[in-house]
């Protein structure tokens, strides 16, 4: 095989990335021909959103595609928006920056869309609030919290959501305030290179120094590792005596944690950015007796309560069957994007993205299933409460903040992995 | 850091031949058929879920069910050739293989969400969260064995290619179909057979992809292109090129990931492939090496 005949080979396998892209917008979701803000008052309320339903993060959008469905499906069971159907237009990204882009552009330049739901993750809403900006839209969103959307200072933002940054401050808050004979001298920080893992762990580490908890290693990988075995061996070799993942996802928790088993390395405290929120699906990835005192940070988890919360988890199981533990964060984020665009729209009485825009900005509380919800000049969701979680016998539980409503004992120190 | 190093150059040849066992049906297809088939990394995932299937439901052990998964995705390889490979033809056959299996991934994948969801799952067996202490350091059961295994089957492949009547009717469709023809061969029923046995071996590298990685349907898209640039680098057609390219990619790696940070891994990974295509087009057994073994 000769070189030109190498170089064909790569162009087509370039060619074969292109037509991935592709077909992953036309893979979408459902189309939509209604269009138009002066539709009568029969005509549904076309809702559009790039969601990934396939690539890195098709668990999360998948989950985000109930969330937003659940609330649609209840909005219509109770009159609709305005007294119109509201309908839902949602098209596939790939987890693609560049597809997500794309189809906010086609959302609301060729469909016409009335309002928008944000996309998975700070690493897409980034690019899409640009998008949304652009035209004047609103975009109101559940996933894209980190420091990395704000910067933007874009009008149009608003995160549902807890900001990221602060994540992990519960836990860090936590750990420092143990007594000295039970506090751990050491700690880890192993973070994917993901603006969403990234910024969390820096605040984690300053309170922890703080108290004395010496960083012992300290390392970004890349998201897309071929291998994460010598990134956890070398965790595990550092012996930290607790352990701050900065993860997107459920392989790459699941990854660490059968590396740490495989070495006999067992950290008092193991707590992951995101994976152990995603309820069967990490219990099924990492197995039912690995996942005991693991940890999360986040804003919600299936027994929070709230009455909303809960009525949204048993239209759930009715719609899809399971258990709550089945019901992930994704869901809810999605929900409450749902239920905070429809109170602007209720409240404004119209579509029009300027008074949205306005009212979302006035300082106005608002109810959703993660609870209040406050936004402040960028958009952030100053009313949102951190908590961490952890797994407890099967269910995840809220362990803190310490002594605040619904919040158990944590385990500490963990058990060893299968046990 | 010395037992660092030596741990990662360990972990690398392990796992090394994981992926190795992965890539082998890819170059094996495309050394015979001239087919690149970008549903190997739909086609691991499909194997891996077989194997969930049978341990979840049935209980069987993950490498005694090989003896089903095998033999079932070597069924599903000749299916696929027959219906959709084999109309291919004329001199644009390579380039529309690669939308032809990039249709048969995406119907794989469809089917895949259907029955499983994209829920995360991951094999389980006592073997796959234990390891065992040598020279101080603690090996995973799970990377020896599937090390072991890959070695065995990539050998048995050689045994195979080399070493059998069936063997050489492939390496003469390798060289060239039009002359293969003319000494009796019948190159059809030759790629059939390829392509299926291509498939199955993948049913051992998707067994161990699904015991080392939690995944769900849409995991095939990352393996593809670490599959493609492991069978480049190996040079395209070569099994024992696959084997090499693999365990030099992953400890490579793993190294710079050990002594250096795991950010710079990909990168310097990649540097190497250019500079190797650089000096030598055709990869490390390009198919010229691979035909002249």
């Amino acid at each position: 095989m000769g070189s030109r005949r190498v170089a064909r080979m790569m162009g087509l396998l370039a060619a074969v990335g292109l037509l991935a892209a592709a077909c992953s917008n036309a893979s979408g979701g459902n189309s939509s021909s209604t269009s138009g803000s002066s539709s009568s008052s029969k005509q549904p309320i076309v809702i559009g959103a790039s969601l990934s339903l396939s690539g890195d993060f098709s668990a999360d959008g998948q989950a985000f595609q109930r969330g937003y469905q659940l609330w649609a499906d209840y909005v219509n069971s109770h009159g609709g928006l305005l007294g119109r159907p509201v309908k839902l237009d949602i098209v596939s990204d790939a987890s693609s920056p560049t597809q997500v882009v794309t189809n906010y552009q086609q959302l609301i330049t060729v469909d016409h869309v009335n309002l928008l739901f944000g996309p998975f993750s700070t690493l897409l809403t980034v690019p899409s609030a640009k998008v949304a900006a652009r035209y004047g839209y609103a975009m109101v969103e559940g996933a894209g919290g980190a420091p990395a959307v704000f910067q933007l200072k874009l009008p149009n933002v608003f995160d549902v959501s807890l900001p990221v940054a602060d994540d992990l401050v519960p836990f860090a808050q936590w750990i420092a305030s143990l007594p000295a004979s039970q506090r751990p001298k050491t700690a880890a920080y192993p973070t994917s290179n993901d603006p969403f893992t990234e910024p969390q762990l820096p605040v984690a580490e300053k309170i922890l120094q703080a108290a004395g908890v010496r960083t012992v290693y300290f390392k970004v990988f890349p998201a897309e590792v071929t291998d994460y075995t010598p990134i956890a061996d070398q965790v595990a070799s550092s012996g930290a005596q607790i352990v701050l993942l900065g993860s997107v996802d459920v392989p790459t928790v699941s990854a660490f944690i059968q590396a740490f088993a495989q070495q006999h390395y067992n950290p008092k405290a193991f707590i992951a950015t995101a994976g152990p929120d995603q309820g069967a699906s990490f219990v099924k990835a990492v197995g039912a007796s690995n996942t005991e005192g693991v940890m999360v940070p986040n804003g919600w988890f299936p027994g929070y309560p709230n009455a909303q919360s809960q009525a949204m988890v048993q239209a759930y199981i009715q719609k899809w069957g399971g258990t709550p533990s089945d019901v992930n964060a994704d869901v809810a984020e999605g929900y409450s994007v749902g239920q905070v665009l429809a109170q602007a729209v209720e409240a404004t009485h119209s579509l029009d993205q300027s008074k949205i825009i306005a009212y979302l900005h006035s300082g106005v509380v608002l109810q959703s299933v993660q609870g209040a919800v406050q936004f402040d000049s960028l958009g952030e969701n100053g009313k949102a409460a951190a908590f961490a979680f952890q797994w407890q016998h099967g269910n995840l539980v809220q362990v803190l903040p310490v002594g605040a409503p619904g919040s158990k004992a944590a385990e500490y120190p963990k058990p060893a992995w299968g046990g | 850091m010395a037992s660092s190093i030596l741990k990662a150059v360990i972990d690398g040849v392990l796992t090394g031949g994981v992926y190795a066992l992965m890539a082998a049906g890819l170059t094996l297809i495309f050394g015979v058929m001239d087919i690149i088939n970008i549903a190997q990394g739909v086609l691991v995932v499909l194997a891996a879920y077989l194997s969930y299937v049978l341990s979840t439901q049935l209980g069987i052990d993950l490498f005694v069910g090989l003896l089903i998964t095998v033999p079932t995705l070597f069924v599903v390889g000749v299916v696929v050739e027959w219906a959709f490979i084999r109309r291919l033809a004329g001199r644009e056959r390579t380039a529309m293989s690669i939308l032809v299996t990039y249709a048969v991934a995406i119907i794989i994948e469809g089917l895949l969400i259907r029955q499983f969801s994209t829920d995360y799952v991951q094999l389980n067996a006592w073997y796959v969260d234990r390891s065992f202490r040598l020279l101080g350091l603690y090996l995973p059961y799970i990377y020896v064995f599937g090390f072991a295994l890959a070695a065995a089957l990539l050998a048995a492949l050689y045994m195979v290619l080399y070493r059998t009547r069936f063997g050489r009717s492939v390496r003469a469709a390798m060289q060239d179909r039009s002359a293969a023809r003319l000494v009796g061969v019948n190159v059809e029923r030759v790629a059939t057979l390829t392509f299926g046995l291509g498939v199955a071996v993948t049913a051992a590298g998707g067994m161990v992809f699904g015991a080392t990685n939690a995944f769900n349907p849409n995991s095939g898209y990352d393996l593809i292109s670490r599959l493609l640039t492991i069978v480049i680098l190996g040079g395209m057609g070569s099994i024992g090129g696959a084997l090499g390219a693999a365990v030099f990619m992953l400890t490579l790696e793993d190294v710079v990931s050990v002594v250096w940070s795991p950010t710079w891994s990909t990168l310097v990974f990649f540097a190497a492939l250019v500079i190797v295509l650089s000096v030598k087009p055709t990869g490390l057994f390009g198919r010229a090496a691979a035909r002249a073994q």
